[in-house]
């Protein structure tokens, strides 16, 4: 076991698994890591099973002491990983002697990151899960001060670090990313335009955005009709298009239903890529696909991570 | 009526309007999903007029979940009958407990004793639940207690807050946001995450008010 003192946090810094299973349907969301492709790398970089708790860095950093040595590994975009002495890479499992201290802080070109230890973060689960979602009031932000405690490794530390994740293997996080989408549900409740538009034309993201949705900003997309539905199940990658035309697009933290038209819904494999486009910085560009095309490229990305999990 | 959301949800769609038979359809096809269970589906939500199945696409192909869901869909009786539990929910109403019940009532030209006794006349069903964990919409109200939404919604409701807006009802299981007129507030907790059981209403569940004096709650 091994404690990890939290020194120094800003953004949104919280803890997260692979998120909350079967309570949608009493309106709790499943929350979890906003990135999952790299949460579950973090984890297998680590030797923990792919869903175990991770600590998920937003749009901030994150300051830690290490009271005993440990097997640490920082995924994720846009982020950089030091002692303060010299930086460690993304993607690498690294040992950390008891006394070091360890930061990991925003730079460019991504969101969100994620820091795993080997052994998994020891926290309580709530309906199942140890994933924070702070509007539900489940699980709290972490703050300085916290000690965190880990599990036992599953082998020895060793053998567990400086291993690494071949992660342009599978995702390249671009700012420029063309996004694939289904077409949804109310598709047909959009102009032809509007099809078009929101096929056609680049959107940013605005600087309103959180776990719940990102919010985007470009040629609006207009309806046929009105913008309302009557209220029904949603999920993540979602893409509503409220009467004001511009799309926002549902992400881990969401309600579990909805009362606008959802003229498409992001692909799973797809959702880190969406997750770490910056504000204002990124443009993104949607292309319909299919369902049985999405679903292989979900398949390629999980067998992707399992392989390496024997690899590594 | 069965439409892919995204690579792992399929949506039912049962009609296209508030209406309770429709409801009840949901609800149970929704049961009878639940009743003859395949491996690989996570979850499902019931809403108004449709249902959202979540399944795992590593182990279903949309095919298959479509194939079982029209399946069941085919089975589904209009005499299917189920039994819903039935809830009493003790409320306040008025004054700091329900803010604005004066202006319902003046709005509607009644007074507020009527807007008591006309919301706490009718049994509601549990329509849906969804925006926050516990909240229950339910439905439906009577066209005389009919009002908008807030135009602009309050930052602060506080838990248990019984609440009116367009054909519904609802409660605020938490303090959160909200945009409905608040007409009373009960002692009942509708989310306790560290119960067993930590919702009080289930989607389907049937809830009758009973108004009480400050002095009894």
């Amino acid at each position: 076991m091994t404690m990890l003192e939290v020194l120094d946090v800003s953004g949104l810094v919280t803890f997260q698994d692979s998120g909350r299973f079967g309570w949608q349907s009493f309106g709790v969301p499943i929350s979890g890591a906003m990135d999952w492709f790299v949460q579950r790398a973090a984890n297998i970089l680590t030797g923990n099973p792919a869903d175990s708790t991770v600590i998920e860095i937003g749009l901030g950093e994150a300051t830690f002491r290490a009271k005993q040595n440990c097997v640490l590994a920082v995924t994720g975009a846009g982020y950089e990983v030091s002692n303060y002495i010299w930086t460690f890479p993304l993607w690498t499992s690294f040992f950390v002697r008891a006394g070091w201290q360890v930061q990991v802080k925003k730079k460019s070109g991504g969101n969100w990151a994620y820091l795993a230890a080997a052994g998994g973060f020891e926290v309580d689960a709530i309906l199942g899960s140890r994933s924070t979602y702070l509007r539900g009031g489940l699980g709290d932000s972490i703050r300085a001060g916290d000690l965190l405690k880990t599990g036992k490794s599953s082998r020895g530390f060793d053998k567990l670090s400086a291993r690494t994740f071949p992660t342009e293997k599978y995702i390249n996080y671009t700012q420029a990313p063309i996004i694939e989408v289904i077409a949804g549900p109310q598709a047909e409740r959009f102009t032809k335009e509007g099809i078009q538009t929101f096929y056609e034309s680049e959107y940013r993201l605005s600087k309103s955005f959180d776990r719940m949705g990102y919010r985007l900003e470009g040629k609006p997309v207009p309806h046929n009709s009105n913008a309302e539905l009557i209220s029904e199940g949603m999920t993540i990658g979602s893409v509503q298009v409220p009467a004001n035309g511009q799309p926002i697009v549902m992400m881990v933290d969401a309600p579990t239903t909805g009362g606008y038209l959802k003229i498409a819904n992001v692909i799973r494999a797809d959702i880190p890529l969406l997750a770490q486009c910056e504000a204002g910085n990124s443009k993104i560009r949607f292309k319909e696909t299919t369902v049985e095309k999405a679903q292989e490229k979900y398949r390629a990305l999980m067998k992707g991570l399992y392989e390496n999990r024997f690899k590594l | 009526m069965l439409k892919p959301l995204g690579d792992s949800a399929l949506l039912v769609e049962l009609g296209a309007e508030i209406n309770p038979a429709i409801n009840q359809r949901v609800h149970a096809l929704n049961a009878l999903l639940h009743a003859n269970i395949i491996a690989g589906i996570i979850e499902t939500i019931p809403a108004y007029c449709t249902l959202l199945i979540h399944y795992d696409p590593l182990q279903l192909t949309f095919d298959q979940v479509t194939h079982w869901a029209l399946d069941k869909l085919n089975q589904l009786d209009d005499s299917y009958h189920r039994t819903p539990r039935r809830i009493e929910v003790p409320v306040r109403y008025g004054n700091a407990f329900g803010p604005d019940l004066e202006a319902v009532a003046a709005s509607k030209g009644i007074s507020p004793a009527d807007v008591i006794q006309i919301h706490s006349a009718r049994e509601y069903t549990v329509y849906m639940m969804g925006f926050t964990p516990g909240f229950p919409y339910l439905g439906t109200l009577d066209e005389r207690l009919i009002m908008p939404r807030l135009e602009t919604p309050r930052t602060s409701v506080r838990a248990g807050t019984v609440a009116i807006a367009g054909s519904q009802t609802g409660i605020y299981p938490l303090d959160s946001p909200g945009g409905w007129q608040l007409i009373g507030w009960t002692p009942l907790k509708l989310f306790d995450p560290t119960s067993t059981s930590p919702f009080l209403f289930s989607p389907s569940d049937i809830v009758k008010f009973i108004p009480v004096e400050d002095d009894h709650a």
